[in-house]
């Protein structure tokens, strides 16, 4: 089946980019790597008058790693590139599994980490490790630039807090706080490109014996990738052991609200939301103890 | 309004004059002639219509014709430019039997070709994962990965051609 017609714009500066989305207004789409975008295009669920890509506009693909602020990814840098970046792979390593195991080589090839947040399913790969890690996004309009914490970016499932006339244009995440690590689980039917019937992000952060921070977050359990804040609270201010982390892993299955489809019925995802939650904290324990 | 790009595809120049909404898998087969790259189910889940844009394998049926103007482009006829000599990757999937129906066959080795530009020696789980993209429904993958664990012997040691990076 073949795209419906459209116009296509190449801007080649931001500038440019803002004032063509609101000259078309709701007729027009913004398009990254394409591979939600265009797979959408050809069902019929988006018929947009105009496609503004925004590969031509210079700096939008950049990833920056500054040690004393932490790592900007632009919204054009590609999954692939993330994923194989060397500051990424040494000082985030649950966000390049979690970009390295998403759909496959030529998807990864393609799409970006921003185009997965901006298409906000549910199961996006990307979002429970970044908001685990306290990312935010930055994004520009005709009235200038907002940052909005990953956290309150989702409002179900396809929206987002990003408004017709903006464009997201990169991803912040912190710095590693001293003697902290984050993990990302996940769980699917096949091992590779299969979405994730069930992923958890997960983020620890030590001082002493104590965990001082921790954050815990479900994708594809709910409506918009999630927050545990009651599992939190369990392990927040107290010392990690094992008894405790199996606690607020049952409070996370606890607190998920699942369905059932064709990936997995609600039960069985909320018997892997606590799996998955007590791997990820363990594996961000140990990786915290390791910095 | 159709525009106007350029490109080049296994190392030849082409300029076009394009619809905006035709994609790379259309403009390949339909206006160049090169139907060696399928299409599959034009949503890029089965890795049919694999090719490479500069040096990393796309799927084309989700790439817009006019996103690669000033690209390079090569697909599975760039293996084998002659059109006589085979490429060692496409002499393995012979000799293995790594084809069966032969529709899957342009995809895996554009995807065979990725790996083996970045690495010269992978283990079985690395062809395996590389493969992850291209469904087959014949062979059962067993011989596909045999082949390209003999084709990476066979590359070890000679230059990659320049336009296949």
């Amino acid at each position: 089946m073949r795209l419906p017609k459209f116009e296509y714009f190449e801007p080649k500066t931001l500038e440019a980019a803002l004032s063509l989305l609101t000259e078309k207004g709701s007729d027009a789409c913004v398009l990254a790597g394409g591979t939600d975008v265009l797979v959408k295009m050809r069902n019929g669920r988006l018929n947009p008058k105009a496609v503004i890509g925004l590969q031509g506009i210079e700096g939008l693909n950049n990833i920056n790693f500054d040690p004393s602020k932490g790592l900007s990814i632009g919204s054009m840098a590609r999954i692939s590139d993330v994923v194989s970046h060397p500051d990424v792979l040494r000082r985030y390593p649950a966000l390049s599994h979690a970009a390295g195991v998403m759909a496959n080589d030529q998807v990864r090839n393609m799409g970006t980490i921003a185009g997965n947040l901006c298409n906000a399913a549910p199961s996006a790969e990307n979002a429970p490790p970044l908001m685990a890690m306290g990312a935010h996004v930055t994004i520009v309009g005709p009235t200038g630039a907002r940052h909005i914490p990953l956290d309150q970016f989702f409002r179900g499932p396809g929206l987002t807090k990003i408004e017709a006339s903006e464009i997201m244009t990169s991803i912040f995440v912190p710095l590693p706080a001293p003697r902290s690590g984050a993990s990302y689980k996940r769980i699917s039917a096949r091992c590779g490109v299969d979405i994730a019937a069930v992923c958890v992000g997960a983020m620890v952060a030590c001082t002493e014996e104590v965990c001082s921070e921790v954050r815990i977050v479900l994708g594809a359990v709910a409506p918009v990738p999630m927050r545990a804040s009651k599992a939190e609270g369990i392990i927040q201010g107290q010392k990690l052991t094992r008894d405790l982390v199996e606690k607020a892993a049952a409070q996370a299955a606890e607190e998920s609200k699942p369905i059932s489809d064709v990936r997995a019925t609600a039960d069985y995802r909320k018997k892997m939301v606590e799996v998955l939650t007590f791997r990820a904290l363990e594996q961000a324990y140990e990786r915290a103890m390791k910095l | 309004m159709k525009h106007h790009i350029n490109f080049k595809v296994n190392g030849d120049e082409y300029s076009l004059a394009i619809d905006p909404w035709r994609t790379l898998n259309e403009v390949l087969r339909e206006d160049l002639n090169l139907t060696g790259t399928k299409l599959g189910c034009g949503t890029g889940d089965c890795g049919a219509c694999t090719v490479m844009v500069d040096d990393k394998t796309v799927s084309s049926c989700l790439t817009l014709a006019v996103s690669v103007d000033g690209k390079s482009v090569t697909t599975v006829e760039g293996l084998a430019p002659s059109g006589e000599e085979l490429h060692p990757i496409q002499e393995a999937f012979i000799k293995t039997g790594a084809i069966q129906c032969g529709f899957c066959t342009a995809g895996m080795e554009m995807s065979a070709l990725h790996l083996l530009n970045r690495n010269q020696s992978p283990t079985e789980m690395e062809i395996r994962s590389s493969l992850s993209g291209n469904l087959c429904r014949c062979t059962g993958y067993n011989q596909i990965v045999e082949a390209i664990s003999i084709a990476a012997e066979t590359m070890k040691g000679t230059e990659p051609k320049k336009e296949e990076r």
